[in-house]
């Protein structure tokens, strides 16, 4: 089995995928014969030409725009928004239009468009190449939200998205982009959307996150094991939209304490939401208040990004209070 | 600005290739429709029957016109003042009724507001309220026909107030660097909601925008039946022939209120409108086929009979058919119901005490 790191997994997907679905087409800005700032799309418009890997105009809404009335036509468009934070002039176009075309038309039209893109802090990008905007996106019903964190993941997610009769916004951690090498097979496989992965199983507290946050977890688990014998379940959840509830609440039910994190800001953030669930059907589990471990309620600083993520030491923090409580 | 038809009903010059006059009577009767129906449809809101209603009163040809040069493989994104096209495709009266009462025989399951019209079957794109969101959609929809290498055409409909949001521009821009075969209507009725045009942007109107964006651009009567045929399928030709997108801008006049949410007497003066009813599209064109011989008042009044009766069985029927049942609240957010929405479904059953949906 070959080994890839996320960017090759879904550039490998991506060709294998354009190869099979004539009606596949890739656009983004620069993500023509320049391959995308990452690369992800690199080498595709040689291949496939022109007409169904191209550069788009800088202009994002009207991206989503275009894709949803090809989607409308009948094709699968793959639009890439060159970085998460850069999504907001297509918010309407995804929010008002992608989202609601099912319904609004009467099961009529629907705009099953996948959107691409880079998230997430840890590259030194500041506030505008740094954000998490998930949350944005979850209040919004019609849409599907996938949070990638291995190339494993990455080629399986993006199998399913593409599958998906929906509109999917699909985040790629750009943090573990290159970092993080894995095995990913190399035939077809897909993922089922609203199906997360338990990690690391445990039995002291279950520790809840997703794309790079959930590395960050992992580690402060097994510290916590090795320094501390704590015995920690870690859930990565994969899609947000649908979310796994009952991964996490049989968790919960066995080690009765729960930690979410994140690199959103804290307030109104998926572990918010999370920590609702938990308590509206899973009470009478808890040990412990349920905790979050999150971003700071102020933008993505640069020079102090590092104060700023919930690494794993923080993640520690949270969990020893978590279970000492 | 293109003209052929005189306010007095007279030819200025001649329409090549000629137009059969059956198809000229028919697209006037269809022009006499939208009036009527729209004329209804306000009257139904303000007698409480409707919670909404938006005409196109005055801008009949503009729709009609350029309905009647497409082809019904043609797709069409409308605004909303564009009833017109959606009748000349073929949508019955009935069914625009059900509509405007969002009842259970409402294609969208009374999921929006009244006049977001829309039939799959007659490829009309069912409409939204956030204004110009659709002119990036027909720009992509036209680029996947020419990727589908179907020999066919988009048109997007929209008024003078969308040309200062965003997805104009970025949808006319992608429009024209992917050289999509895309149609781009403007109705510059003069007016969004209560904002003149002299409010709305500086530019000698909205031409120039279309040739800002390199494409083949043209402003003309769109009171003219005529002038906006002849355009509309000169513009479907160019397109067919690979050669771009195609901006109309067709100067016409919201002769009524934005929506029965308006009060346009707050902002214009009688006078002005009562000017602009003389260049009303029904009036000329009838001017012109009574002139040919080939239409009468006699024929008129037994027409409005006919439709009026129509509207009037279609409003009796909408009035007795019940709401869509409370299962379709639910449906088509997804392709298939995800399960936080199906126990949601079940808890509002409860409420309203439906029997539990599986």
């Amino acid at each position: 089995m070959p080994e890839m790191n996320i960017i090759q997994a879904l550039n490998h997907t991506l060709k294998e995928e354009l190869k099979r679905d004539k009606n596949l087409v890739i656009f983004g800005e620069d993500a023509g014969s320049f391959g995308g700032v990452f690369r992800v799309t690199l080498g595709l418009q040689e291949e496939f030409g022109e007409e169904r890997v191209f550069n788009t105009p800088l202009s994002e809404q009207g991206i989503v725009g275009f894709a949803i009335g090809m989607a409308q036509k009948g094709m699968k468009p793959i639009a890439e928004i060159q970085f998460a934070d850069y999504i907001f002039p297509a918010y309407d176009q995804i929010v008002n239009e992608m989202a609601k075309m099912r319904y609004r038309t009467g099961n009529q039209y629907s705009s099953p468009v996948l959107i691409r893109t880079p998230y997430g802090g840890g590259i030194h990008g500041g506030h505008y190449h740094s954000q998490s905007p998930e949350a944005q996106f979850l209040h919004t019903p019609g849409l599907i939200v996938v949070v990638v964190s291995s190339p494993f993941d990455a080629k399986g997610l993006l199998i399913a998205a593409i599958d998906a009769q929906d509109p999917v916004i699909f985040f790629e951690p750009k943090r573990i982009y290159r970092a993080l090498k894995g095995e990913v097979p190399e035939e077809r496989y897909s993922i089922p959307l609203g199906k997360g992965d338990l990690a690391r199983i445990g039995k002291d507290l279950t520790l809840v996150g997703w794309g790079a946050q959930h590395h960050q977890n992992m580690a402060a688990a097994e510290d916590l094991f090795k320094k501390e014998n704590i015995d920690i379940e870690v859930i990565n959840l994969r899609t947000l939209n649908p979310c796994d509830e009952d991964l996490v609440l049989l968790s919960l039910q066995k080690t009765g304490r729960l930690v979410i994190a994140h690199e959103a800001p804290l307030t109104g953030g998926f572990g918010a939401e999370l920590a609702a669930i938990s308590q509206e059907k899973g009470f009478l589990y808890l040990k412990a208040p349920v905790r979050r471990c999150c971003g700071w309620d102020t933008p993505f600083p640069h020079t102090l990004e590092h104060a700023y993520l919930p690494d794993k030491d923080r993640v520690k923090k949270t969990v020893l209070e978590t279970i000492n409580y | 600005m293109l003209r052929y038809l005189e306010l007095d009903g007279t030819l200025n010059q001649e329409i090549k290739p000629s137009l059969d006059d059956a198809f000229i009577v028919h697209c006037y009767k269809v022009m006499c429709i939208t009036r009527l129906v729209d004329e209804q449809m306000i009257t139904l809101q303000r007698q409480g029957e409707i919670s909404f209603a938006l005409a196109s009163l005055g801008e009949e040809a503009a729709a009609v016109g350029s309905a009647g040069a497409l082809e019904l493989g043609d797709w069409i994104y409308p605004q909303y003042r564009e009833l017109g096209v959606l009748f000349y495709r073929g949508f019955s009266i009935k069914d625009y009724i059900h509509h405007m009462f969002g009842d259970a025989k409402d294609l969208i399951q009374g999921r929006q507001m009244p006049n977001h019209f829309g039939s799959k079957q007659l490829n009309v794109v069912t409409v939204s309220s956030p204004i110009g969101t659709q002119i990036p959609h027909a720009a992509g929809c036209a680029y996947a026909m020419k990727l589908q290498k179907e020999h066919n055409v988009v048109i997007c409909y929209f008024g003078e107030g969308a040309t200062s949001e965003g997805d104009f521009h970025a949808g006319l821009n992608f429009a024209a660097v992917k050289k999509t075969p895309a149609i781009f209507f403007c109705r510059n009725n003069g007016y969004a909601i209560s904002t003149p045009v002299r409010e709305q942007f500086a530019s000698d109107g909205v031409a120039p925008k279309g040739v800002g964006y390199g494409m083949e651009t043209i402003r003309i009567d769109g009171n003219d039946f005529f002038a906006v045929y002849t355009t509309t399928k000169k513009a479907r030709e160019h397109c067919l022939a690979g050669k771009g997108p195609f901006l109309v801008e067709a100067m016409t006049y919201r002769m009524g209120a934005h929506s029965t949410s308006d009060d346009p007497t707050r902002y214009r003066k009688e006078e002005e409108v009562a000017q602009a009813k003389e260049t009303c599209p029904l009036k000329r064109l009838k001017l012109f086929l009574k002139k040919k011989g080939v239409w009468s008042d006699e024929k008129e009044l037994e027409f409005y009979a006919e439709v009026k009766k129509e509207i009037r069985e279609a409003i009796e029927e909408a009035k007795k058919t019940p709401r869509p049942p409370l299962s379709s609240l639910f449906e088509d957010v997804y392709f298939r119901m995800p399960r936080h929405l199906k126990e949601q479904l079940n808890e509002c059953a409860k409420m309203f005490g439906d029997p539990p949906h599986a």
